[in-house]
């Protein structure tokens, strides 16, 4: 009965931030609603026993991808209201409810359902921690470590990409300097 | 009353399609990139789903390096935008027309 | 052995490519002296073959597999025996000569290296076809010779007409080797082998439906390349092309091939009688109205080249009652005599600054001595008189035909000697006898170069002493054809056509001389004549052609062109490359660079795709219940 409510309730909570994430006018307001969907999404980790995920998804996305963002959104003007020119929101709507149908549908049908096949079943008397460690350092070994380098270069990427021209800020220059600044971008072929 | 895998994927659906409909009607590249996230989170959701109900750990792994890929995303993917707005003061999705054909 | 065959074969196809490489420059005498002495080498390469060949060795030898797919096998394999042999002779020597006739011939020709090139190529092709063992190898020499001969009468292509000869002669030939080919296949499909002696070997055994179905398309061919009626117009038309190549190609070799193809399927022929006698008949047909035609005719070149048609005629006519030794015989006189008087009349034209018709001439003698004696030799022998070559020849033509008891063949035979003495001698008389027309139209004329004459002299004595070897020649290729002896029964009988045949062609000789060597006058009255017109014009079959068969054709091509081809055709891929096109154009408006746009797309793309993934999930999990609805509906 737990499990029922708190599935509910969870679904209803990120169902509700997500929505409010993609039309919110705010960005603050979107980011803020990330966020906790974010950490509802998590909550059902801890419902599905994946309490390793669980945790990860704390960390990383509410942790790390989120602050990352606030800073990213320190760069930019968000003050002011995000005005989408979009108008027609029909197109959207109908797309992804098609979508949404149809992935339901190729659920549903059982030549998809009865197909799946326990390749590495869960391991009995060990907490979840444990059971994706022992799997991630045997059978993924090389995935892990690849996407370990992935990380590291999408680290350096992001610090060089970012790091350029860290001296000068735009909200402080003046608009004739930010000028200046662009004109030499372009003679440099920036 | 009991919850089902099918309950889970669903949800997923749903979330994903919300995720879909940000990516269509958002300009703002930040905005855009909020709804990626949706949308692996989403998926997320229901690969860790499925490593539940069926007993295979295989589900929750992908989960994992899904998240491990989001998280190389937004750092490269912040980093072009810091770049891109220092270049032209802007990060509305319809000034980036150099693709025209 | 082997290496002198070798040597008999490609000599000129050394020749020619040597040639070849100088095409580009400017006359080189040396572009005609190598080919000329490797054609010399292959002469000799041959000779000791006969020499061998007398001696009873025969050779057959497989340079290399040329196809071997399934139960196909068809080797580059080729044969010397009593035929061949012949054959090679007749080609080399005659091809010899005339090379080194075109030195002098073709001296101011700028384009003398190709001629050379070309002509050798010709004798290459010919070698191949006449060496060959089996039909597949003699089907490329057949066409090789086609091909150069296509390209030796439209030698002068800025002339319009020698390039609408050289096509002419090239699609009649095409049409022919439609039947060749079908004959040849016809041979495969029933006996399983091209090679002449297992197929041969084979055909006594087949029905004798399908033997006559081989033996007419084989003849069809033979037909073309030998211009036999109906299609026989190229032969005259291909004498724009230079006189040498006349002289080899369409006297002397080529235009014999189909002679060759008959004799060589003499054991083919032998089982079908019938068709051999049509042959016969349609010979003996050609044989007078070819000569009906020379007889009014006011071009040299093309009384020759009717002269041959009609001697071709002789040579079916003998083949086709069996009597392919005689043929054969007649083949390799008629080589000799023929190229000789093409060549004089070469040395003729050369004097008269091309002009050709002989009433512009007259009184030759006095300036051309030695081309005016090879030139009366050369017709003495093709009127048949003793003791030159085609009395021997000839005379054995007449004797078949009789002691086979085909007397209207016979006499029709007879009757073309007449007329083959008497158009001989008009164009002797007019070209050499007579007041001296020539002056009229400021012509200098003036003898050949000396070593043209001396080339042209051994044609003269082969042309003179040729039946003096019958015997020799007779004992050698009766070991592969049929040894027939035609012995008329009675002594009388044979002496009074004998001595008959004589008189006839000499009185005919001496009218033509009457009638053209003193002033020669316009005889305007005879040539309003019905007959002289139809004569004069061929028979109107070249322009019968034109109107019923080559007008309808270019009509029915340009509806061809109009209609179908523009409209249908073209309008097809003219619509497949706009549609491309304006769909190009109209769907350019999605590639406008806004990323936002591109997501949607993308989206939509991934909606189709799942929509397609549901209706594949749905058919596949109800697959049962959708095939008992279809059995229903279909049964």
């Amino acid at each position: 009965m737990f499990e029922v409510i708190s599935f509910y309730l969870f679904s209803f909570l990120t169902i509700a931030m997500f929505w409010i994430a993609v039309t919110s006018s705010q960005a603050l307001h979107a980011l803020s609603a990330l966020a906790a969907g974010m950490i509802f999404i998590s909550g059902f980790f801890f419902i599905l026993d994946a309490d390793f995920l669980g945790a990860i998804q704390i960390v990383v996305y509410s942790g790390a991808v989120l602050v990352l963002y606030s800073f990213g959104m320190m760069f930019f003007d968000t003050t002011r209201d995000i005005v989408e020119r979009e108008v027609n929101t029909l197109i959207p709507s109908v797309l992804s409810v098609l979508s949404a149908v149809m992935v339901v549908l190729i659920f549903m049908a059982p030549i998809v359902g009865d197909n799946i096949i326990s390749h590495y079943p869960v391991i009995e008397g060990a907490g979840n921690a444990q059971q994706v460690g022992m799997v991630l350092f045997t059978k993924y070994l090389i995935p892990f470590e690849v996407a370990a380098i992935m990380l590291l270069v999408a680290m350096i990427a992001g610090i060089v990409l970012a790091g350029k021209k860290m001296d000068k800020s735009l909200t402080l220059m003046r608009d004739e300097e930010i000028e200046i600044m662009h004109e030499r971008d372009r003679k440099a072929g920036l | 009353m009991e919850i089902t895998l099918t309950h889970y994927l669903v949800l997923s659906t749903i979330l994903f399609s919300i995720g879909l409909v940000g990516i269509m009607r958002r300009k703002n590249l930040l905005m855009l990139f909020f709804a990626t996230e949706i949308l692996l989170n989403a998926v997320n959701v229901g690969l860790a789903a499925i490593s539940h109900y069926y007993n295979d750990l295989t589900g929750q792994l992908f989960a994992f390096f899904i998240i491990a890929i989001a998280a190389s995303e937004i750092a490269v993917g912040l980093g072009l935008l810091i770049v891109w707005y220092k270049r032209t003061g802007s990060i509305d999705l319809d000034t980036l027309t150099s693709m025209k054909g | 052995m082997e290496m002198l065959l070798y040597i008999a074969l490609f000599s000129p196809l050394v020749g020619s490519l040597f040639a070849a490489l100088f095409t580009a420059q400017k006359k080189t005498l040396i572009a005609g002296v190598v080919p000329s002495a490797l054609l010399f080498t292959s002469f000799v390469a041959s000779t000791l073959l006969l020499i061998q060949v007398l001696q009873g060795n025969t050779i057959n030898v497989e340079l290399m597999t040329w196809m071997a797919t399934g139960n196909l096998y068809i080797p580059f394999g080729f044969v010397i025996d009593q035929i061949s042999v012949t054959m090679m002779m007749v080609v080399t020597l005659v091809s010899t000569i005339v090379h080194i006739y075109s030195i002098g011939y073709m001296d101011h020709d700028k384009s003398f290296n190709r001629f050379f090139s070309w002509l050798s190529a010709f004798v290459f092709s010919m070698m191949v076809l006449v060496m060959s063992d089996n039909f597949a190898g003699l089907f490329i020499g057949w066409e090789g010779v086609g091909l150069c001969s296509w390209a030796l009468i439209g030698f002068w292509y800025h002339k319009e007409s020698a390039t609408w000869a050289a096509n002419e002669a090239f699609i009649m030939n095409r049409i022919a080797d439609l039947g060749m080919l079908i004959g040849i296949f016809l041979v495969y499909w029933n006996t399983g082998t091209l090679q002449y002696a297992e197929a041969f070997a084979i055909m006594p055994t087949l029905d004798n439906s399908t033997l006559t179905m081989i033996g007419i398309f084989l003849f069809i061919g033979a037909m073309g390349k030998s211009a036999q009626f109906p299609l026989h117009t190229w032969l005259a038309d291909a004498m724009e092309g230079p006189t040498p190549v006349s002289a080899l190609i369409h006297a002397a070799t080529m235009v014999t091939a189909g002679v060759y193809l008959i004799v060589r399927s003499n054991e083919l022929y032998d089982l079908i009688p019938n068709v051999g006698l049509f042959i016969a008949s349609l010979g003996a047909f050609v044989a007078m109205f070819a000569a009906s035609m020379a007889l009014v005719n006011r071009d040299m070149k093309r009384i020759i080249a009717y002269s041959t048609l009609s001697q071709l005629g002789y040579m079916f006519a003998a083949a086709g009652l069996g009597a392919y030794w005689v043929a054969l015989f007649h083949l390799v006189a008629h080589a000799f005599f023929k190229a000789l008087l093409f060549l004089g009349a070469g040395n003729v034209m050369h004097a008269m600054s091309d002009e050709l018709d002989p009433f512009k001439m007259g009184g030759l003698r006095k300036v051309m001595k030695g081309t005016f004696i090879m030139m009366t030799l050369a017709s003495v022998a093709l009127a048949g008189l003793f003791p030159l070559a085609g009395f021997f020849s000839k005379d054995l033509i007449l004797e078949a035909a009789f002691a086979e008891h085909h007397f209207i063949i016979y006499s029709v035979l007879l009757f073309t000697a007449g007329l083959t003495a008497f158009y001989s001698f008009r164009l002797v008389a007019l070209i050499f006898h007579g007041e001296e027309r020539y002056k009229i139209f400021g012509i200098h004329p003036h003898e050949a170069y000396k070593f043209m004459l001396v080339a042209m002299s051994p044609l003269a004595i082969l042309a003179v002493i040729a039946g003096s070897l019958k015997m020799t020649y007779f004992e050698m290729v009766t070991n592969l054809l049929p040894a027939t002896e035609y012995h008329i029964h009675s002594h009388t009988t044979y002496w009074i056509m004998t001595i008959g045949t004589q008189l006839f062609v000499g009185l005919a000789i001496a009218f033509a001389y009457k009638k053209y060597i003193g002033k020669v006058k316009e005889d305007k009255e005879f040539e309003k004549r019905f007959c002289y017109k139809v004569l004069f014009n061929q028979y109107y079959i070249p322009h019968f052609y034109d109107e019923y068969i080559v007008k309808p054709y270019r009509e029915l091509s340009y509806i061809f062109w109009k209609q179908i081809d523009l409209k249908i055709v073209d309008a097809t891929v003219d619509f497949i490359g706009t549609s491309l096109y304006k769909t190009g154009e109209v769907t350019r408006g999605v590639q406008n660079g806004n990323l936002s746009t591109m997501l949607k797309w993308m989206v939509a793309g991934l909606a189709v795709l799942l929509v397609l993934a549901a209706m594949f999930t749905l058919v596949a999990t109800n697959a049962d219940f959708l095939l008992s609805v279809y059995h229903d509906l279909g049964a």
